[in-house]
């Protein structure tokens, strides 16, 4: 045998051994990226409890913010707390019937074609950035009124509804056909099927979309900025005036140059992050046991 | 889906009485409503948006666009920095998340054990559950300073030849930072449909490429690259109009510079949506506050096309790939 065959024997073993070697590279690279998007979650979520962990205390939940502070004065952000569960509620409380109902007329109603409509206008009012929603909504009920807590919640409604009609439809989609085909075929009416027979399936679902969809909002800052935002120390729960919220309050806090503010907005941004964590995460676990249960009830 | 639009036909028309048909046409009535109300909104938010900015359009044209600077005070308002300063910080997030998100995508089908993937792609969602508003607190407080002691002295040394690495900032804060924090916010929306992508693929194909003897990458490269092409388009225009439209993170790192258009990442700026962000309430004459409408409808304009080309492109991909059109 010549050195030339021997030579064309070896290279595809050469040329196996780069392509593995390429393969491994990419590999590696493609793991790499895994850890560097959970390493940056770990990063973040550790610098804000071990910097908020330590301010917080019940001052921080019970007393007010005191400006001009002389002294050591225990402030709080009472103001913020009241007024971010009064707003965030208020707006779930306005978009999730229309959620609900939004979905109800997707599944149950809609011809195909309008069902797609429904679904890209959903896709594009989710897409509309946060912040020009707040500017929406200042042109539209804050010019010449003023702000108020409950325009706040319009606009956070505004940005939770596609959120709450989008979770519904996959939630309505999951009850079985055969359920309304029971339900239609013993002579109840189609309006008394869907509230009655498939609706009360998707309970768990409902809790699931509106606590994602909380979590999601309760954070917002943008559309708060002009509806919300102008604010007293004093807690208020009148959704007739304008509320201070957490997300606004950390913002301020965080434009300000002293120490203790950053505290306090660490405190606060802790909090924040405890609740959206922990809501998302749980919804996530509602959803993976709310789904087999629903599928099951079809079989 | 399909079997619920069939039932869907064959119980329009039952033959209950005339209460149950009130029922029906009522229950009907009042879903389809709230759908059509869906629509109005978004009619409504652009009507109000072009309303507000009218006195602004007529003032200052298309001429608003090209104008740099933002002088209240003599009445010369110009949107091109922010213009520069959105376009810099997001494509550039885009250029930073794109390949990271390919990456995690190719981790959680390809190559991660069945234990693994649940929570690492449970984990990648959970960063996207962060408040803008706390990114944008550790971004001002931890982030900035750490890129300013350490990384941008680096990348100004070994690579300041490029006008992009200038000088570093003092703060900490600015364009470089900014895109920093956009990254980390809109990498789990592009990784978590890229992965959805990426499951997409007939599991046929790339065992047929295993089966001739590609390597793994190999057979990414070859079958699941070029068949997820238009998708992983799409995720990318959803993560560039993430993006584009995220106002309180970047307005706390960017440093609020309104009059400059600079190629030194490290300088300040400012975007259309920090701007707004900003100003809105300390806007002086109703000019500025219209100007700031019209940086809003900018946005929207931008948002709008962004959101339904990324649709279309979706569900053409889908329906190629014989999913359900959703």
């Amino acid at each position: 045998m010549s050195a030339a065959d021997l030579g064309m024997l070896q290279r595809p073993n050469d040329r196996l051994r780069r392509r593995r070697a390429v393969n491994r590279g990419m590999e590696l690279l493609a793991w790499l990226a895994a850890a560097i998007a959970v390493a940056i979650l770990g990063i973040v979520v550790w610098s804000v409890a071990k910097r908020g962990a330590g301010e917080l205390n019940l001052d921080l939940l019970t007393k007010p913010p005191v400006p001009f502070a002389i002294g050591p004065v225990q402030q709080g952000l009472a103001n913020a707390f009241a007024g971010s569960l009064v707003i965030v509620g208020l707006a779930t409380a306005m978009a999730l019937p229309v959620g609900i109902l939004v979905a109800i007329y997707v599944n149950e109603f809609a011809p195909r074609p309008i069902r797609l409509g429904v679904g890209l206008t959903l896709d594009v009012l989710n897409g509309i950035p946060s912040i020009v929603i707040g500017i929406f909504v200042f042109g539209l009920l804050v010019v010449g009124h003023g702000q108020k807590g409950w325009v706040g919640a319009f606009a956070l409604a505004v940005l939770m509804l596609p959120l709450a009609a989008r979770s519904m439809i996959e939630v309505l989609a999951l009850v079985p056909g055969s359920l309304r085909e029971a339900s239609l075929a013993l002579g109840v009416p189609r309006w008394r099927t869907t509230l009655g027979i498939v609706l009360p399936q998707t309970v768990g679902g409902v809790v699931t979309g509106t606590v994602l969809a909380v979590a999601r909002v309760a954070g917002e800052t943008a559309p708060l900025l002009f509806t919300s935002s102008i604010v007293g120390n004093q807690t208020s729960w009148n959704p007739g005036h304008a509320l201070q919220s957490i997300p606004v309050a950390i913002f301020e806090l965080s434009e300000q140059p002293d120490p203790a503010d950053h505290a306090r907005a660490w405190a606060a941004a802790f909090v924040l992050l405890l609740f959206t964590l922990f809501a998302s995460l749980s919804a996530r676990w509602l959803a993976t046991r709310s789904r087999r249960k629903i599928g099951r009830a079809g079989r | 889906m399909s079997t619920v639009g069939a039932t869907g036909e064959a119980a329009r028309r039952p033959f209950p009485g005339r209460r149950a048909r009130l029922g029906d046409v009522l229950l009907q009535g009042v879903a389809g409503l709230a759908a059509l109300g869906a629509f109005v909104l978004i009619c409504l938010i652009a009507y109000k948006v072009v309303d507000g900015s009218r006195l602004s359009l007529s003032t200052f044209g298309l001429g608003f666009l090209r104008h740099v600077g933002w002088d209240p005070v003599h009445n010369r308002l110009g949107g091109a920095s922010f213009l520069f300063g959105t376009a810099a910080t997001s494509l550039g997030a885009l250029l930073l998340a794109t390949p990271l998100a390919f990456g995690i995508a190719l981790y959680l089908t390809e190559l991660a054990p069945r234990w693994i993937r649940g929570p690492v792609t449970a984990l990648v969602e959970t960063l996207a559950a962060i408040p803008s508003v706390v990114i944008g607190l550790w971004g001002v407080i931890v982030l900035g300073p750490v890129l300013r002691d350490h990384v941008m002295p680096a990348l100004h040394s070994t690579l300041g030849f490029i006008p992009l690495l200038g000088t570093p900032s003092a703060t900490g804060t600015g364009i470089f930072t900014a895109t920093f924090v956009l990254t980390i916010m809109i990498l789990p929306i592009v990784s978590s449909i890229s992965c959805e992508l990426f499951l997409g693929v007939p599991a046929e194909l790339k065992e047929a490429a295993l089966g001739l003897g590609a390597t793994r990458w190999e057979m990414v490269r070859g079958v699941v690259v070029p068949y997820a092409r238009g998708g992983v388009a799409a995720a990318m225009i959803l993560g560039l109009g993430r993006a584009v439209g995220e106002a309180i993170a970047v307005a706390q790192v960017i440093g609020g510079v309104d009059n400059l258009v600079s190629w030194n990442l490290f300088n300040g700026g400012n975007t259309l949506a920090g701007k707004i962000a900003l100003e809105f309430q300390s806007s002086t004459s109703s000019l500025e506050t219209s100007s700031l409408f019209y940086l809003a409808l900018i946005l929207l304009v931008f948002s709008l096309v962004m959101n339904v080309f990324a649709q279309v492109v979706v569900r053409r991909v889908a329906r190629r790939q014989g999913l359900v059109a959703r």
